[in-house]
Protein backbone atom coordinates (compact mmCIF):
# COMPACT_ATOMS: atom_id res chain seq x y z
CA UNK A 1 0.00 0.00 0.00
CA UNK A 2 3.34 2.53 0.51
CA UNK A 3 3.57 2.22 -3.27
CA UNK A 4 -0.33 3.16 -3.66
CA UNK A 5 -0.07 6.13 -1.46
CA UNK A 6 3.22 7.34 -3.53
CA UNK A 7 1.15 7.61 -6.75
CA UNK A 8 -1.50 9.97 -5.26
CA UNK A 9 -1.22 13.85 -4.34
CA UNK A 10 -3.94 14.89 -1.92
CA UNK A 11 -4.00 18.38 -3.93
CA UNK A 12 -4.53 16.89 -7.21
CA UNK A 13 -7.70 16.22 -8.79
CA UNK A 14 -9.04 12.22 -8.69
CA UNK A 15 -7.54 10.88 -11.76
CA UNK A 16 -10.57 8.89 -13.82
CA UNK A 17 -9.06 9.12 -17.14
CA UNK A 18 -7.46 5.31 -17.14
CA UNK A 19 -8.19 5.24 -21.23
CA UNK A 20 -5.72 7.98 -21.83
CA UNK A 21 -2.38 6.83 -19.88
CA UNK A 22 -2.35 5.25 -16.49
CA UNK A 23 0.19 6.03 -13.89
CA UNK A 24 3.44 3.58 -13.57
CA UNK A 25 3.07 1.52 -10.75
CA UNK A 26 5.73 1.46 -8.40
CA UNK A 27 7.07 -2.02 -8.88
CA UNK A 28 7.76 -1.54 -12.61
CA UNK A 29 9.90 0.98 -11.48
CA UNK A 30 11.63 -0.73 -9.02
CA UNK A 31 12.42 -3.16 -12.02
CA UNK A 32 13.85 -0.56 -14.58
CA UNK A 33 15.45 1.64 -12.15
CA UNK A 34 19.05 -1.00 -12.50
CA UNK A 35 18.82 -0.56 -15.89
CA UNK A 36 19.04 3.31 -15.71
CA UNK A 37 22.29 3.32 -14.10
CA UNK A 38 24.83 0.53 -13.66
CA UNK A 39 22.99 -2.37 -15.51
CA UNK A 40 23.34 0.17 -18.71
CA UNK A 41 24.86 -1.96 -21.40
CA UNK A 42 23.35 -2.16 -24.86
CA UNK A 43 21.62 -5.20 -25.42
CA UNK A 44 23.03 -5.91 -28.96
CA UNK A 45 26.40 -5.78 -27.23
CA UNK A 46 28.09 -9.43 -27.52
CA UNK A 47 31.41 -9.38 -26.44
CA UNK A 48 31.04 -8.33 -22.36
CA UNK A 49 29.25 -8.58 -19.38
CA UNK A 50 27.14 -5.28 -19.83
CA UNK A 51 25.69 -6.32 -23.25
CA UNK A 52 24.54 -9.43 -21.71
CA UNK A 53 22.96 -8.37 -18.81
CA UNK A 54 21.21 -5.47 -20.33
CA UNK A 55 20.24 -8.77 -23.33
CA UNK A 56 18.66 -10.94 -20.03
CA UNK A 57 16.43 -7.75 -18.95
CA UNK A 58 14.85 -7.47 -22.34
CA UNK A 59 14.74 -11.42 -23.12
CA UNK A 60 12.67 -11.63 -19.85
CA UNK A 61 10.72 -8.38 -21.05
CA UNK A 62 10.29 -10.36 -24.08
CA UNK A 63 8.74 -13.52 -22.79
CA UNK A 64 6.76 -11.54 -19.85
CA UNK A 65 4.68 -10.23 -22.82
CA UNK A 66 4.70 -12.97 -24.87
CA UNK A 67 2.52 -14.81 -22.00
CA UNK A 68 0.45 -12.08 -21.49
CA UNK A 69 -1.15 -12.75 -24.89
CA UNK A 70 -0.18 -16.29 -25.58
CA UNK A 71 2.34 -15.84 -27.65
CA UNK A 72 5.88 -16.82 -28.03
CA UNK A 73 8.58 -15.06 -27.34
CA UNK A 74 10.28 -14.80 -30.61
CA UNK A 75 7.32 -13.05 -31.79
CA UNK A 76 7.36 -10.42 -29.94
CA UNK A 77 8.85 -6.87 -31.00
CA UNK A 78 9.57 -3.83 -29.06
CA UNK A 79 8.10 -0.56 -30.47
CA UNK A 80 8.19 2.99 -29.28
CA UNK A 81 4.18 1.98 -28.24
CA UNK A 82 0.89 1.16 -29.90
CA UNK A 83 1.10 4.11 -32.62
CA UNK A 84 4.01 2.44 -33.87
CA UNK A 85 3.04 -1.14 -33.80
CA UNK A 86 0.15 -0.05 -35.33
CA UNK A 87 1.37 1.88 -38.11
CA UNK A 88 4.48 -1.19 -38.82
CA UNK A 89 1.76 -3.83 -38.68
CA UNK A 90 -0.37 -2.23 -41.58
CA UNK A 91 1.98 -0.38 -43.56
CA UNK A 92 4.66 -3.13 -43.39
CA UNK A 93 1.85 -6.09 -44.65
CA UNK A 94 0.36 -3.62 -47.01
CA UNK A 95 3.86 -2.97 -48.38
CA UNK A 96 5.19 -6.65 -48.72
CA UNK A 97 1.88 -8.43 -50.23
CA UNK A 98 0.85 -5.57 -52.16
CA UNK A 99 1.66 -7.63 -54.98
CA UNK A 100 -0.65 -10.28 -54.73
CA UNK A 101 -3.67 -8.30 -52.20
CA UNK A 102 -4.04 -5.30 -52.06
CA UNK A 103 -7.15 -4.76 -49.96
CA UNK A 104 -7.33 -3.67 -45.96
CA UNK A 105 -10.91 -3.83 -44.07
CA UNK A 106 -10.87 -1.87 -40.73
CA UNK A 107 -13.70 -0.38 -39.03
CA UNK A 108 -14.78 3.37 -38.58
CA UNK A 109 -14.04 3.06 -34.77
CA UNK A 110 -10.45 2.68 -34.67
CA UNK A 111 -8.44 4.59 -33.19
CA UNK A 112 -7.06 7.67 -35.47
CA UNK A 113 -3.46 6.06 -35.87
CA UNK A 114 -5.08 3.30 -37.80
CA UNK A 115 -7.31 5.41 -39.71
CA UNK A 116 -4.88 7.54 -40.96
CA UNK A 117 -1.81 4.84 -41.53
CA UNK A 118 -5.18 3.38 -43.63
CA UNK A 119 -5.53 6.50 -45.35
CA UNK A 120 -2.06 7.18 -46.01
CA UNK A 121 -2.56 3.77 -47.99
CA UNK A 122 -5.70 4.75 -49.87
CA UNK A 123 -3.12 7.52 -51.02
CA UNK A 124 -0.73 4.52 -52.43
CA UNK A 125 -3.36 3.15 -54.37
CA UNK A 126 -4.43 0.29 -51.81
CA UNK A 127 -8.59 -0.34 -51.59
CA UNK A 128 -9.62 0.46 -48.10
CA UNK A 129 -12.90 -0.85 -46.22
CA UNK A 130 -14.18 1.29 -43.69
CA UNK A 131 -16.86 -1.42 -41.77
CA UNK A 132 -19.76 0.38 -40.07
CA UNK A 133 -20.34 -0.66 -36.14
CA UNK A 134 -23.47 -1.38 -34.74
CA UNK A 135 -25.28 0.43 -32.07
CA UNK A 136 -23.44 -1.28 -29.56
CA UNK A 137 -20.03 -0.64 -31.11
CA UNK A 138 -19.59 -3.93 -32.02
CA UNK A 139 -19.06 -5.10 -35.81
CA UNK A 140 -21.43 -7.22 -37.22
CA UNK A 141 -19.67 -10.49 -38.44
CA UNK A 142 -21.71 -11.18 -41.25
CA UNK A 143 -20.82 -7.68 -42.01
CA UNK A 144 -17.41 -8.13 -41.88
CA UNK A 145 -17.50 -11.49 -43.78
CA UNK A 146 -18.85 -10.26 -47.03
CA UNK A 147 -16.26 -7.41 -46.85
CA UNK A 148 -12.92 -9.85 -46.90
CA UNK A 149 -12.15 -10.88 -50.57
CA UNK A 150 -9.74 -13.20 -52.06
CA UNK A 151 -8.24 -9.88 -52.57
CA UNK A 152 -7.94 -8.48 -48.67
CA UNK A 153 -4.70 -9.05 -46.90
CA UNK A 154 -5.37 -7.71 -43.79
CA UNK A 155 -8.35 -7.03 -41.02
CA UNK A 156 -7.37 -4.79 -38.91
CA UNK A 157 -10.04 -4.63 -35.98
CA UNK A 158 -9.18 -2.97 -32.36
CA UNK A 159 -9.95 -5.11 -29.31
CA UNK A 160 -11.12 -2.76 -26.99
CA UNK A 161 -12.55 0.84 -28.30
CA UNK A 162 -10.83 3.49 -26.71
CA UNK A 163 -13.51 5.96 -25.91
CA UNK A 164 -16.47 3.27 -25.38
CA UNK A 165 -14.12 0.16 -24.17
CA UNK A 166 -16.66 -2.14 -25.69
CA UNK A 167 -14.71 -5.40 -26.93
CA UNK A 168 -14.97 -6.78 -30.39
CA UNK A 169 -15.10 -10.51 -30.98
CA UNK A 170 -11.94 -11.35 -31.61
CA UNK A 171 -12.13 -14.97 -31.73
CA UNK A 172 -15.10 -14.77 -34.30
CA UNK A 173 -13.48 -12.02 -36.49
CA UNK A 174 -9.75 -13.79 -36.27
CA UNK A 175 -11.72 -17.08 -37.53
CA UNK A 176 -13.31 -15.32 -40.69
CA UNK A 177 -9.91 -14.15 -41.91
CA UNK A 178 -8.21 -17.37 -41.18
CA UNK A 179 -10.79 -18.67 -43.09
CA UNK A 180 -10.60 -16.36 -45.86
CA UNK A 181 -6.88 -16.26 -45.56
CA UNK A 182 -6.39 -12.61 -44.31
CA UNK A 183 -4.56 -11.76 -42.02
CA UNK A 184 -5.59 -10.26 -39.05
CA UNK A 185 -4.41 -7.08 -37.00
CA UNK A 186 -5.76 -6.35 -33.47
CA UNK A 187 -4.68 -3.04 -32.02
CA UNK A 188 -4.42 -4.33 -28.38
CA UNK A 189 -3.67 -1.09 -26.11
CA UNK A 190 -6.57 -0.75 -24.47
CA UNK A 191 -7.18 -4.37 -24.04
CA UNK A 192 -3.99 -6.07 -23.16
CA UNK A 193 -3.32 -6.86 -19.38
CA UNK A 194 -7.31 -6.09 -18.90
CA UNK A 195 -8.75 -9.22 -20.69
CA UNK A 196 -8.02 -12.62 -21.25
CA UNK A 197 -6.08 -12.54 -24.85
CA UNK A 198 -4.65 -15.63 -26.87
CA UNK A 199 -3.28 -15.00 -30.07
CA UNK A 200 -3.55 -18.76 -30.77
CA UNK A 201 -7.61 -19.16 -29.64
CA UNK A 202 -8.18 -16.08 -31.51
CA UNK A 203 -6.20 -16.22 -34.54
CA UNK A 204 -4.35 -13.42 -34.33
CA UNK A 205 -1.51 -12.82 -36.69
CA UNK A 206 -0.07 -9.24 -35.45
CA UNK A 207 -1.07 -7.64 -32.27
CA UNK A 208 -0.53 -3.86 -31.17
CA UNK A 209 0.59 -3.39 -27.47
CA UNK A 210 1.54 -0.23 -24.98
CA UNK A 211 3.62 -0.10 -22.56
CA UNK A 212 1.63 3.51 -20.90
CA UNK A 213 -1.95 1.63 -21.01
CA UNK A 214 -0.75 -0.79 -18.51
CA UNK A 215 0.69 0.67 -15.63
CA UNK A 216 4.24 0.45 -17.53
CA UNK A 217 6.39 3.24 -18.83
CA UNK A 218 5.57 5.83 -21.56
CA UNK A 219 7.45 5.22 -24.66
CA UNK A 220 7.43 1.80 -25.17
CA UNK A 221 5.12 -1.18 -27.02
CA UNK A 222 5.33 -4.09 -28.96
CA UNK A 223 3.98 -5.65 -31.63
CA UNK A 224 2.79 -9.21 -32.35
CA UNK A 225 4.23 -10.88 -35.52
CA UNK A 226 3.19 -14.21 -35.84
CA UNK A 227 5.95 -17.18 -36.54
CA UNK A 228 3.73 -20.04 -37.97
CA UNK A 229 2.28 -19.78 -40.11
CA UNK A 230 4.57 -16.49 -41.05
CA UNK A 231 3.95 -13.12 -41.24
CA UNK A 232 6.10 -10.61 -43.16
CA UNK A 233 7.09 -7.22 -42.96
CA UNK A 234 8.15 -4.47 -44.80
CA UNK A 235 10.18 -2.85 -42.07
CA UNK A 236 9.55 1.32 -41.61
CA UNK A 237 13.01 1.98 -39.46
CA UNK A 238 16.10 0.42 -40.87
CA UNK A 239 19.68 0.33 -39.93
CA UNK A 240 21.20 -2.04 -37.06
CA UNK A 241 18.29 -4.67 -37.47
CA UNK A 242 17.30 -5.37 -34.49
CA UNK A 243 14.17 -6.83 -33.33
CA UNK A 244 14.23 -9.40 -36.54
CA UNK A 245 14.88 -6.34 -38.85
CA UNK A 246 11.89 -5.92 -38.32
CA UNK A 247 13.22 -2.54 -36.22
CA UNK A 248 16.34 -1.26 -36.27
CA UNK A 249 17.41 0.99 -33.38
CA UNK A 250 19.05 0.61 -29.48
CA UNK A 251 16.19 -0.98 -27.64
CA UNK A 252 15.54 1.34 -24.54
CA UNK A 253 16.53 -1.18 -22.27
CA UNK A 254 14.61 0.35 -18.96
CA UNK A 255 12.11 0.84 -20.68
CA UNK A 256 11.67 -2.90 -22.60
CA UNK A 257 12.17 -4.40 -18.50
CA UNK A 258 8.83 -1.77 -17.61
CA UNK A 259 6.59 -2.98 -20.22
CA UNK A 260 7.44 -6.98 -19.31
CA UNK A 261 7.16 -6.26 -15.64
CA UNK A 262 3.97 -3.98 -16.19
CA UNK A 263 2.53 -7.28 -18.02
CA UNK A 264 3.12 -9.61 -15.62
CA UNK A 265 2.04 -7.88 -13.06
CA UNK A 266 -1.46 -7.45 -15.32
CA UNK A 267 -1.50 -10.92 -16.10
CA UNK A 268 -1.24 -12.04 -12.26
CA UNK A 269 -3.44 -10.04 -11.35
CA UNK A 270 -6.16 -9.67 -14.20
CA UNK A 271 -9.22 -11.97 -12.41
CA UNK A 272 -9.20 -9.74 -9.17
CA UNK A 273 -8.82 -6.64 -10.68
CA UNK A 274 -11.40 -6.93 -13.15
CA UNK A 275 -14.19 -8.51 -10.30
CA UNK A 276 -13.07 -5.06 -8.25
CA UNK A 277 -13.15 -2.69 -11.32
CA UNK A 278 -16.69 -3.68 -12.01
CA UNK A 279 -18.13 -3.70 -8.79
CA UNK A 280 -16.58 -0.06 -8.49
CA UNK A 281 -17.80 0.58 -12.39
CA UNK A 282 -21.62 -0.49 -11.24
CA UNK A 283 -21.71 1.77 -7.95
CA UNK A 284 -20.71 4.22 -10.03
CA UNK A 285 -23.61 4.02 -12.49
CA UNK A 286 -25.88 2.91 -9.86
CA UNK A 287 -25.08 5.82 -8.05
CA UNK A 288 -25.21 7.94 -10.72
CA UNK A 289 -28.51 6.77 -11.82
CA UNK A 290 -30.09 7.43 -8.23
CA UNK A 291 -29.48 10.97 -8.44
CA UNK A 292 -29.84 11.74 -12.19
CA UNK A 293 -32.28 11.53 -14.74
CA UNK A 294 -31.52 11.21 -17.94
CA UNK A 295 -28.40 9.61 -18.39
CA UNK A 296 -27.09 6.98 -20.95
CA UNK A 297 -24.60 4.47 -21.04
CA UNK A 298 -22.87 4.54 -24.80
CA UNK A 299 -21.58 1.02 -25.89
CA UNK A 300 -22.25 -2.48 -25.24
CA UNK A 301 -22.22 -2.39 -21.25
CA UNK A 302 -21.73 -6.34 -20.90
CA UNK A 303 -19.16 -6.92 -23.81
CA UNK A 304 -16.95 -3.92 -22.33
CA UNK A 305 -13.84 -3.34 -20.15
CA UNK A 306 -14.37 -3.14 -16.64
CA UNK A 307 -12.73 0.69 -15.98
CA UNK A 308 -14.68 2.04 -18.98
CA UNK A 309 -17.63 4.41 -18.63
CA UNK A 310 -18.67 6.29 -21.17
CA UNK A 311 -22.24 8.69 -20.55
CA UNK A 312 -24.25 11.12 -22.10
CA UNK A 313 -25.54 13.15 -19.85
CA UNK A 314 -29.13 14.86 -21.83
CA UNK A 315 -28.75 18.35 -22.30
CA UNK A 316 -25.71 19.45 -20.76
CA UNK A 317 -22.48 20.08 -22.77
CA UNK A 318 -19.69 18.52 -21.99
CA UNK A 319 -17.10 20.88 -22.06
CA UNK A 320 -18.81 23.19 -19.38
CA UNK A 321 -19.37 19.79 -17.74
CA UNK A 322 -15.53 19.19 -17.32
CA UNK A 323 -14.85 22.60 -16.66
CA UNK A 324 -17.18 22.29 -13.64
CA UNK A 325 -16.24 19.77 -12.10
CA UNK A 326 -12.78 21.02 -11.05
CA UNK A 327 -11.94 17.90 -8.82
CA UNK A 328 -11.89 15.29 -11.18
CA UNK A 329 -10.10 14.30 -14.32
CA UNK A 330 -12.38 12.94 -17.07
CA UNK A 331 -12.21 13.54 -20.92
CA UNK A 332 -14.95 13.65 -23.47
CA UNK A 333 -13.45 11.44 -25.65
CA UNK A 334 -10.10 10.43 -26.54
CA UNK A 335 -7.03 12.49 -25.50
CA UNK A 336 -5.88 12.67 -28.84
CA UNK A 337 -8.99 14.46 -30.20
CA UNK A 338 -9.83 16.43 -27.12
CA UNK A 339 -8.26 19.46 -28.77
CA UNK A 340 -11.10 20.18 -31.33
CA UNK A 341 -14.71 20.76 -31.22
CA UNK A 342 -15.75 18.19 -32.66
CA UNK A 343 -17.94 15.99 -31.02
CA UNK A 344 -16.26 12.40 -31.03
CA UNK A 345 -16.59 10.19 -34.25
CA UNK A 346 -16.75 6.80 -32.52
CA UNK A 347 -20.00 8.07 -30.93
CA UNK A 348 -21.21 9.70 -34.54
CA UNK A 349 -20.60 6.19 -35.79
CA UNK A 350 -23.01 4.42 -32.99
CA UNK A 351 -25.52 6.33 -34.01
CA UNK A 352 -25.37 9.01 -30.93
CA UNK A 353 -27.25 11.91 -32.01
CA UNK A 354 -25.23 14.84 -32.07
CA UNK A 355 -26.74 16.62 -29.76
CA UNK A 356 -26.17 13.79 -27.74
CA UNK A 357 -22.56 13.39 -28.32
CA UNK A 358 -21.98 17.18 -27.45
CA UNK A 359 -23.21 16.07 -23.48
CA UNK A 360 -20.89 12.50 -22.97
CA UNK A 361 -17.70 12.08 -20.92
CA UNK A 362 -15.61 9.39 -20.66
CA UNK A 363 -15.07 8.27 -17.60
CA UNK A 364 -12.18 5.65 -16.80
CA UNK A 365 -11.27 4.07 -13.30
CA UNK A 366 -8.39 1.72 -13.12
CA UNK A 367 -5.35 -0.06 -10.46
CA UNK A 368 -6.08 2.59 -8.12
CA UNK A 369 -9.06 4.29 -8.04
CA UNK A 370 -11.05 3.84 -4.77
CA UNK A 371 -14.47 3.32 -3.58
CA UNK A 372 -13.95 6.30 -2.26
CA UNK A 373 -12.90 8.35 -5.10
CA UNK A 374 -16.07 6.86 -6.92
CA UNK A 375 -18.49 8.06 -4.09
CA UNK A 376 -16.96 11.64 -4.59
CA UNK A 377 -17.13 12.01 -8.26
CA UNK A 378 -20.60 10.62 -8.05
CA UNK A 379 -21.86 13.25 -5.51
CA UNK A 380 -19.17 15.88 -7.66
CA UNK A 381 -20.92 14.73 -11.33
CA UNK A 382 -24.50 14.59 -9.73
CA UNK A 383 -24.29 18.17 -8.31
CA UNK A 384 -22.72 19.93 -11.71
CA UNK A 385 -24.84 17.97 -13.75
CA UNK A 386 -27.99 19.49 -11.81
CA UNK A 387 -26.65 22.82 -11.90
CA UNK A 388 -25.91 22.90 -15.74
CA UNK A 389 -29.58 21.55 -16.24
CA UNK A 390 -31.06 24.63 -14.57
CA UNK A 391 -29.25 26.92 -16.49
CA UNK A 392 -29.53 24.83 -19.85
CA UNK A 393 -32.26 26.58 -22.54
CA UNK A 394 -32.69 22.66 -23.87
CA UNK A 395 -33.38 21.23 -20.41
CA UNK A 396 -36.15 23.42 -19.63
CA UNK A 397 -38.12 22.78 -22.81
CA UNK A 398 -37.67 18.89 -22.28
CA UNK A 399 -39.41 19.55 -19.05
CA UNK A 400 -41.96 21.48 -20.87
CA UNK A 401 -42.32 18.57 -22.89
CA UNK A 402 -41.39 20.57 -26.06
CA UNK A 403 -39.53 18.52 -28.80
CA UNK A 404 -36.00 19.71 -29.70
CA UNK A 405 -36.25 18.27 -32.99
CA UNK A 406 -39.22 20.10 -33.69
CA UNK A 407 -37.47 22.98 -33.56
CA UNK A 408 -35.59 24.51 -36.92
CA UNK A 409 -31.94 25.18 -35.63
CA UNK A 410 -29.93 27.45 -37.36
CA UNK A 411 -26.74 25.54 -37.75
CA UNK A 412 -23.81 27.59 -37.31
CA UNK B 1 -5.76 26.11 -21.85
CA UNK B 2 -6.43 28.94 -19.03
CA UNK B 3 -9.00 31.00 -18.88
CA UNK B 4 -8.96 34.39 -17.51
CA UNK B 5 -10.41 35.04 -14.26
CA UNK B 6 -13.31 37.06 -15.61
CA UNK B 7 -14.79 34.10 -17.71
CA UNK B 8 -14.40 31.90 -14.67
CA UNK B 9 -15.99 33.80 -12.52
CA UNK B 10 -19.26 34.64 -14.86
CA UNK B 11 -18.91 30.89 -15.36
CA UNK B 12 -18.42 29.56 -11.77
CA UNK B 13 -21.29 32.38 -10.74
CA UNK B 14 -23.17 33.55 -13.68
CA UNK B 15 -25.81 36.18 -13.39
CA UNK B 16 -29.20 36.40 -14.38
CA UNK B 17 -29.59 32.48 -14.88
CA UNK B 18 -33.61 32.56 -15.63
CA UNK B 19 -36.21 32.87 -17.62
CA UNK B 20 -39.08 35.41 -18.40
CA UNK B 21 -43.12 35.02 -19.94
CA UNK B 22 -42.10 34.28 -23.47
CA UNK B 23 -45.81 35.80 -24.25
CA UNK B 24 -45.34 39.15 -22.42
CA UNK B 25 -45.54 41.85 -24.53
CA UNK B 26 -42.85 43.91 -22.96
CA UNK B 27 -40.42 40.63 -23.43
CA UNK B 28 -38.14 39.75 -26.25
CA UNK B 29 -36.59 36.29 -26.69
CA UNK B 30 -33.48 35.25 -28.45
CA UNK B 31 -33.16 31.66 -29.08
CA UNK B 32 -29.82 31.09 -31.05
CA UNK B 33 -27.95 28.40 -32.01
CA UNK B 34 -28.12 24.90 -32.38
CA UNK B 35 -27.97 21.70 -30.46
CA UNK B 36 -25.95 19.50 -32.56
CA UNK B 37 -23.33 22.13 -32.83
CA UNK B 38 -22.95 21.81 -28.75
CA UNK B 39 -24.71 25.54 -28.46
CA UNK B 40 -27.70 27.00 -27.70
CA UNK B 41 -28.48 30.65 -26.00
CA UNK B 42 -31.53 31.74 -24.93
CA UNK B 43 -31.47 35.26 -24.05
CA UNK B 44 -34.59 37.89 -22.94
CA UNK B 45 -34.63 41.59 -22.41
CA UNK B 46 -37.54 43.10 -20.33
CA UNK B 47 -38.50 46.79 -21.67
CA UNK B 48 -40.04 49.43 -19.58
CA UNK B 49 -41.87 52.06 -20.59
CA UNK B 50 -39.06 54.44 -20.49
CA UNK B 51 -37.59 52.22 -23.44
CA UNK B 52 -34.63 51.08 -21.11
CA UNK B 53 -33.79 47.20 -20.50
CA UNK B 54 -34.99 47.02 -17.14
CA UNK B 55 -34.67 43.31 -16.79
CA UNK B 56 -32.50 40.67 -18.81
CA UNK B 57 -32.45 36.42 -18.14
CA UNK B 58 -30.44 33.83 -19.84
CA UNK B 59 -30.19 30.23 -20.17
CA UNK B 60 -26.97 28.40 -22.33
CA UNK B 61 -26.50 24.90 -23.26
CA UNK B 62 -22.61 24.86 -24.49
CA UNK B 63 -19.30 25.37 -23.38
CA UNK B 64 -17.60 27.64 -20.25
CA UNK B 65 -16.85 29.77 -22.63
CA UNK B 66 -20.79 30.51 -24.12
CA UNK B 67 -21.96 30.26 -20.75
CA UNK B 68 -19.67 33.30 -20.05
CA UNK B 69 -20.28 35.44 -22.99
CA UNK B 70 -24.37 34.66 -22.19
CA UNK B 71 -24.35 35.94 -18.87
CA UNK B 72 -22.12 38.58 -19.38
CA UNK B 73 -24.44 40.26 -22.00
CA UNK B 74 -27.46 40.10 -19.46
CA UNK B 75 -25.42 42.25 -17.86
CA UNK B 76 -24.63 44.77 -20.15
CA UNK B 77 -28.15 45.00 -21.50
CA UNK B 78 -29.72 45.99 -18.34
CA UNK B 79 -30.42 49.62 -17.86
CA UNK B 80 -29.18 50.23 -21.67
CA UNK B 81 -31.87 51.41 -24.47
CA UNK B 82 -32.90 49.06 -27.16
CA UNK B 83 -30.64 50.90 -29.67
CA UNK B 84 -27.48 50.92 -27.05
CA UNK B 85 -28.09 47.53 -26.49
CA UNK B 86 -28.34 46.61 -30.26
CA UNK B 87 -24.35 48.13 -30.84
CA UNK B 88 -22.58 45.45 -28.35
CA UNK B 89 -20.06 43.96 -30.45
CA UNK B 90 -19.05 40.22 -30.39
CA UNK B 91 -15.64 41.87 -30.65
CA UNK B 92 -16.18 43.62 -27.11
CA UNK B 93 -17.44 40.28 -25.41
CA UNK B 94 -14.50 38.57 -26.78
CA UNK B 95 -12.19 41.23 -25.47
CA UNK B 96 -13.49 41.51 -21.88
CA UNK B 97 -13.85 37.76 -21.40
CA UNK B 98 -9.93 37.01 -22.80
CA UNK B 99 -11.48 34.27 -24.98
CA UNK B 100 -9.00 32.18 -26.89
CA UNK B 101 -9.11 32.21 -30.68
CA UNK B 102 -11.52 28.94 -31.03
CA UNK B 103 -13.83 30.06 -28.54
CA UNK B 104 -14.51 33.38 -30.35
CA UNK B 105 -17.79 32.05 -31.97
CA UNK B 106 -19.22 31.81 -28.40
CA UNK B 107 -19.06 35.88 -28.36
CA UNK B 108 -20.73 35.90 -31.79
CA UNK B 109 -23.19 34.06 -30.74
CA UNK B 110 -24.06 35.77 -27.40
CA UNK B 111 -24.33 38.88 -29.90
CA UNK B 112 -26.70 36.92 -32.45
CA UNK B 113 -28.65 36.43 -29.14
CA UNK B 114 -28.80 39.81 -28.11
CA UNK B 115 -29.88 40.88 -31.49
CA UNK B 116 -32.60 38.21 -31.73
CA UNK B 117 -34.14 38.88 -28.81
CA UNK B 118 -34.41 43.18 -29.69
CA UNK B 119 -35.40 42.01 -32.92
CA UNK B 120 -38.40 39.92 -30.96
CA UNK B 121 -39.27 42.38 -28.83
CA UNK B 122 -39.64 45.14 -32.03
CA UNK B 123 -42.13 42.71 -33.68
CA UNK B 124 -44.09 42.07 -30.86
CA UNK B 125 -44.44 45.99 -30.15
CA UNK B 126 -44.70 47.20 -34.00
CA UNK B 127 -47.59 44.57 -33.66
CA UNK B 128 -49.02 45.75 -30.78
CA UNK B 129 -48.98 49.22 -32.53
CA UNK B 130 -51.05 47.58 -35.59
CA UNK B 131 -53.63 46.07 -33.37
CA UNK B 132 -53.99 49.23 -31.59
CA UNK B 133 -54.39 51.56 -35.09
CA UNK B 134 -56.97 48.73 -36.22
CA UNK B 135 -59.04 49.30 -33.35
CA UNK B 136 -58.87 52.75 -33.57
Amino acid sequence: MNAIAQIRRNDQPIYLDYQATTPMDPRVLEAMMPYFTYKFGNPGSRSHSYGWEAEEGVEKARGQVAKLIGADEKEVIFTSGATESNNLAIKGVAEFYKDRRNHIVTTVTEHKCVLDTCRHLEQQGFDVTYLPVQQNGLVDLEVLRAAVTDKTVLVSIMAVNNEIGVIQPLAEIGKICREKGAFFHTDAAQAAGKIALDVEAMHIDLMSISGHKIYGPKGIGALYVRRKPRVRLVAMIVGGGQERGFRSGTLPTPLCVGLGEAAEICLKEMDGEAKRLTKLRDRMLKGLNAKLPEIYVNGDLDQRIPGNLNISFAHVEGESLMMGIKGLSVSSGSACTSASLEPSYVLRALGVEEEMAHTSLRIGLGRFTTEHEVDTAVEELAHHVTKLREMSPLWEMSQEGIDIKSIEWAAH
Amino acid sequence: MAYSEKLLDHYENPRNIGSLDKNAEDVGTGLVGAPACGDVMKLQIRVGADGLIEDAKFKTFGCGSAIASSSLVTEWVKGKTIDEAETIKNTDIARHLALPPVKIHCSVLAEDAIKAAIADYRAKASKKDETQEAAE
